[in-house]
């Protein structure tokens, strides 16, 4: 008992002081370095507090942001209505298979060139891409989640004789929804890629250009702030929908804790 | 957090499709409706620019690009893109197991190894590898190396974690029950923990395939390394927009062919395993 108490206790002490300790490494043995490439620690620092507070914020930030956003919106937008559509039935998806199959496994980014000559290089385009870059994961884990529901469940609602709107909106949608943020979770980390990859090759904000701008102008410390910048956002982000899952699965939680206990 | 790794929700495979063990039968509800949607796309795409909608030169009809493409698979460059491809997406993706099935196994089994560097993990894991693209340009220019180490950073992850879950899903009271029958270590090992880490690593060599292809794609794209995503752009900035869509047509190919290749080895290796009895009632 003790032993375990002791171990969990080192457990916590290492899990604070390792990433510290990771840190301090870096910050000491980047201390004196006249590389070009890994400037010190404490000028990448300063270089983000240049760049990130506050005055790169508005002009970079702020528009990946809301390409992001809209990009991701639209994708839940037509995904998940689309992946409910196509799980009603076994010929619609045999139907849409080979196009799903084709689109999915089509790497996001090889759409940039496609993008460009179809809509040009302003917002629109990263967007659509953005959009197209999340939907798939969207779609395919919604329709994992519907052939998933309960049979029973299934049963019930037949026999309750539910209109189709309250079928889908109060039984199948929220039955499916642990697995649609299995879904989220992926898309939401390619989205990243997409907005980040878009403005690196046609842009003139956000952080994507910001960080290539950066290193063409060799401008490294700005170029390690620029990638710190970003590591942060992806890591702040994937948080953000931790906490909105949580919130929106707090039934889905509770209702599998009282299963186990019963 | 579990739910986001069981196999089946990534899997991405509509289930039930063949229910019941049935074998499939060459039936027409089953052939006719993916062949009349794939024509049914082509001609869309053949009238679009033929009757104006979209002018042919953002958008050629579909018959000039299938045209381009088969004659692409008649030239060198055209084999020489898909081999460059293959070739940084084998490496990244080898790199990548090479690193997270051994990290994976060692912070699976070793709770406090791994509540060591959890934070770390965590915090690396969804960085995306594209922000590395401008600092790996500088060190290893513009050739394989930087794309290998961008396919094979993006590709580590995904597997690495799949890994850790794998190991430490084991039922406790398997390992004991071994234990019990004088299972030596490796014998738990071989017996034990392996078969119910099969699904998580088959998942996550799965997804980090795909990751390292769109990594690989990315770096011939952004970077300029030779390859599929280059000749793409080359395309586009040259105005040969029929070629770009011929070789986008490609990479999408090529992209199912890992797909499914990786798919049906996942399904191959665990035809025993739960998540894949499809119809069990």
């Amino acid at each position: 008992m003790i032993a375990r108490a002791l171990r969990s206790r080192l457990g916590l002490i290492l899990e604070v002081t390792v990433p510290l300790a990771i840190v301090a490494a870096w910050w000491i043995a980047s201390a004196g370095s006249t590389s070009f490439f890994f400037p010190p620690l404490s000028e990448i620092l300063d270089s983000f507090r240049e760049t990130w507070l506050f005055s790169h914020v508005a002009s970079d930030v702020v528009p990946s942001m809301l390409r992001l956003a809209a990009g991701f919106a639209i994708a839940i937008a037509i995904a998940v209505p689309l992946g409910v559509l196509l799980s009603q039935s076994k010929l619609l998806w045999r139907a849409a298979e080979p196009i799903v199959e084709f689109l999915r496994a089509l790497p996001g980014p090889a759409l940039i060139p496609l993008g460009i000559v179809l809509i040009g290089i302003g917002s629109g385009m990263k967007i659509a891409l953005i959009a197209f870059g999340c939907l798939f994961p969207i779609l395919l884990t919604t329709m994992d989640g519907v052939a998933s529901i309960d049979p029973v469940l299934r049963d019930t609602v037949r026999v309750l004789r539910l209109s189709r709107r309250d079928r889908i909106m109060r039984v199948i949608v929220p039955a499916a929804l642990p697995q649609i943020f299995a879904g989220l979770r992926t898309s939401l980390a390619l989205g990243l890629i997409m907005v980040v990859i878009s403005e690196m090759v046609a842009s003139e904000n956000g952080v994507g250009y910001f960080v290539l701008s950066a290193q063409r102008s060799f401008d490294l410390p700005a170029m390690w702030a620029g990638t710190l910048m970003i590591g942060l956002l992806g890591y702040a982000l994937s948080g953000l929908l931790t906490l909105v899952e949580r919130r929106l699965l707090r039934w889905h939680r509770a209702s599998k804790a009282s299963a186990l206990s019963s | 957090m579990a739910s986001s790794v069981t196999p089946s929700i990534e899997a991405g495979v509509a289930p039930r499709r063949r229910a019941g063990g049935r074998r499939p039968r060459l039936d027409a509800a089953r052939i006719l409706p993916p062949i009349v949607s794939v024509l049914a796309v082509l001609a869309l795409f053949e009238l679009l620019p033929r009757v104006g909608i979209v002018s042919a030169r953002q958008l050629p009809p579909s018959s000039e690009i299938v045209d381009t493409f088969i004659s692409q698979l008649s030239t060198e460059a055209f084999w020489r893109d898909i081999w460059s491809t293959l070739q940084g997406w084998a490496l990244g993706l080898g790199i990548a197991i090479a690193i997270a099935v051994p990290l994976g196994l060692a912070l699976g089994s070793t709770p406090l190894l791994h509540r060591a560097l959890r934070f770390v993990i965590e915090f690396l894991r969804p960085i995306p590898s594209v922000a590395l693209i401008p600092l790996v340009v500088l060190l290893y220019g513009t050739g394989l190396t930087s794309k290998v180490f961008l396919a094979a950073f993006g590709a580590t992850w995904p597997l690495l974690i799949q890994v850790i879950y794998g190991v430490q899903d084991v039922d406790p009271v398997a390992t004991d029950t071994g234990r019990m029958f004088g299972l030596g270590r490796f014998q738990r090992m071989r017996r034990i923990t392996l078969p119910s880490l099969l699904p998580y690593a088959a998942t996550g060599l799965r997804i980090a395939a795909t990751t390292s292809l769109l990594l690989t794609v990315t770096g011939e794209l952004v970077i300029g390394a030779p390859g599929l995503g280059h000749s793409i752009d080359l395309a586009r900035t040259s105005a040969a927009t029929t070629l770009m869509y011929a070789l986008i047509l490609a990479t999408g190919l090529v992209g199912i062919v890992i797909n499914s290749a990786f798919r049906r080895m996942e399904r191959r290796t665990l035809r025993w395993h739960p998540s894949q009895r499809e119809v069990a009632a």
